[in-house]
């Protein structure tokens, strides 16, 4: 199908695009890589009135080394975090989750902040963001803030970004040296994640020392299993003992019921998932 | 809105609306039929074409986000009435049926060998997962892009075809 008619404007600085965005009004959408958004207008599900089009503002996109922090800007595309060195060695919980999400086409063109800001509860993005302990930066036209990726999800599709706010980047803590692995059941090619765990964990001598687990698809929003992240520190990592913690992996989840699983199942995928990822983060 | 965007080593400029697809831009401003629609939900693949180097669905961008760009469709390939390496494979190894899907498998399969150039049957399978054949004929398609890398080998002495 063909999209509603909307007006479009690229402007080349975030300035720009900010007091394009208000002038705009509430009917206005941010573009980038357009991956979700684009499907969406076209089956009109959405109609927006004006496209703010962020792909050619230089400055959003790229990735530096910031001391102890990773800074990812939000236009970078998919297929550039899973090919840049700075991701694997310090950030490879993203690069493994990035692997799985849509496939060669969507990567090339999809963004990494664009994935956030859309905030599917199934996305692959916001469960490894919300485990690294990632804050996100919004500019808007008071100016900047930072805001902690557990308080930028708000509910589906449903984010702390106000009307006039674009996310610009988000800044990753480095995880130098921790194992990774993002954990995906779907049943065919492309498919969303029914349930999806990420894992990172730093093992001393064959013992966790940290770990961080982020659940996809098991609420509105992602969730940290925070019950296994705790009942790992200070295990051996063997089978066993990974698997009595991701027992936990289920609790304090609300996950939906819809054609794909009910929700004793999708609970049932979270502990098998969360065994199955902290098993591989840790190289056991 | 005026774009100027250079397809198949041509540049055109024209005046397009906002909500035009890049997709529908080809086909129907420039007449490059050879890029085609299989679906209305981003899945099949079979439009995809390749925007500055790196393969995209054209049914996913809007003709305005490629002003200045340049975009290679399967009608940009040949070469002086010979077919490119990767769709002569796909001729030679009768990775088609139908053929609705091959302009998209052939465009991807092309990004696939130039970031895999010997790729393992997985990995040609994972690289094409953008790209559904409801004629079920993915064997031969992967036994193709295969053939493909053997022959796009650089000392490759086999031409492609194997004339």
């Amino acid at each position: 199908m063909i999209p509603a008619a909307f007006d479009y404007t690229a402007p080349s600085t975030v300035d720009e695009a900010v007091r394009a965005l208000a002038d705009a009004g509430d009917d206005a959408k941010v573009i980038a890589g357009g991956q979700s958004l684009i499907p969406v207008l076209r089956m009109r599900l959405a109609a927006p009135t004006t496209l703010v089009d962020i792909g050619r503002i230089p400055e959003l996109r790229g990735i530096r080394d910031d001391g102890d922090a990773l800074v990812i800007g939000s236009t970078t595309t998919h297929y550039e975090v899973q090919r840049d060195p700075a991701v694997r060695d310090h950030a490879l919980l993203l690069k493994v989750a990035t692997d799985t999400v849509a496939d060669p086409q969507v990567r090339h063109r999809g963004t990494f902040g664009g994935a956030i800001a859309h905030a599917d509860p199934a996305g692959d993005l916001l469960a490894p963001v919300l485990a690294l302990e990632a804050e996100l930066v919004l500019h808007g036209l008071e100016g900047e803030r930072t805001v902690a990726a557990s308080d930028f999800f708000v509910d589906y599709f449903t984010t702390a970004l106000r009307q006039d706010e674009i996310l610009v980047a988000v800044r990753v803590p480095k995880h130098t040296g921790w194992g990774a692995h993002y954990e995906k059941f779907n049943r065919v090619a492309q498919a969303w994640s029914i349930v999806a765990v990420a894992a990172a964990v730093r093992t001393e001598g064959g013992v966790i020392a940290e770990a961080r687990v982020g659940l996809t698809n098991m609420s509105s929003v992602p969730v940290r299993a925070r019950a296994v992240e705790e009942a790992l520190v200070g295990q051996p990592a063997t089978v066993e003992a990974i698997k009595a913690a991701a027992a936990h992996a289920a609790d304090g989840t609300s996950a939906t019921e819809d054609s794909n699983a009910d929700t004793a199942y999708r609970e049932h995928l979270a502990r098998v998932l969360t065994s199955r990822a902290v098993t591989a983060a840790a190289g056991v | 809105m005026r774009i100027t965007v250079t397809v198949d080593g041509t540049t055109y400029t024209d005046e397009v609306e906002p909500r035009k697809l890049l997709v529908h831009y080809l086909r129907e401003t420039i007449g490059k039929t050879g890029t085609v629609v299989g679906c209305d939900t981003s899945n099949c693949g079979s439009c995809t074409v390749h925007l500055n180097g790196q393969s995209v669905k054209s049914c996913s961008v809007l003709a305005v986000q490629v002003d200045g760009a340049e975009v290679t469709t399967i009608e940009g390939l040949a070469r002086d009435g010979e077919l490119h390496p990767v769709q002569q494979a796909f001729h030679d190894n009768h990775a088609l049926q139908c053929g609705f899907c091959t302009p998209g498998m052939i465009m991807q399969s092309i990004d696939l060998l130039a970031d895999h150039p010997d790729p393992d049957e997985d990995t040609v399978r994972h690289g094409l997962e953008g790209n559904l054949c409801r004629c079920t004929g993915y064997q031969n398609i992967v036994r193709a892009v295969q053939d493909a890398a053997q022959k796009l080998k650089p000392g490759s002495q086999q031409p492609v075809g194997g004339q």
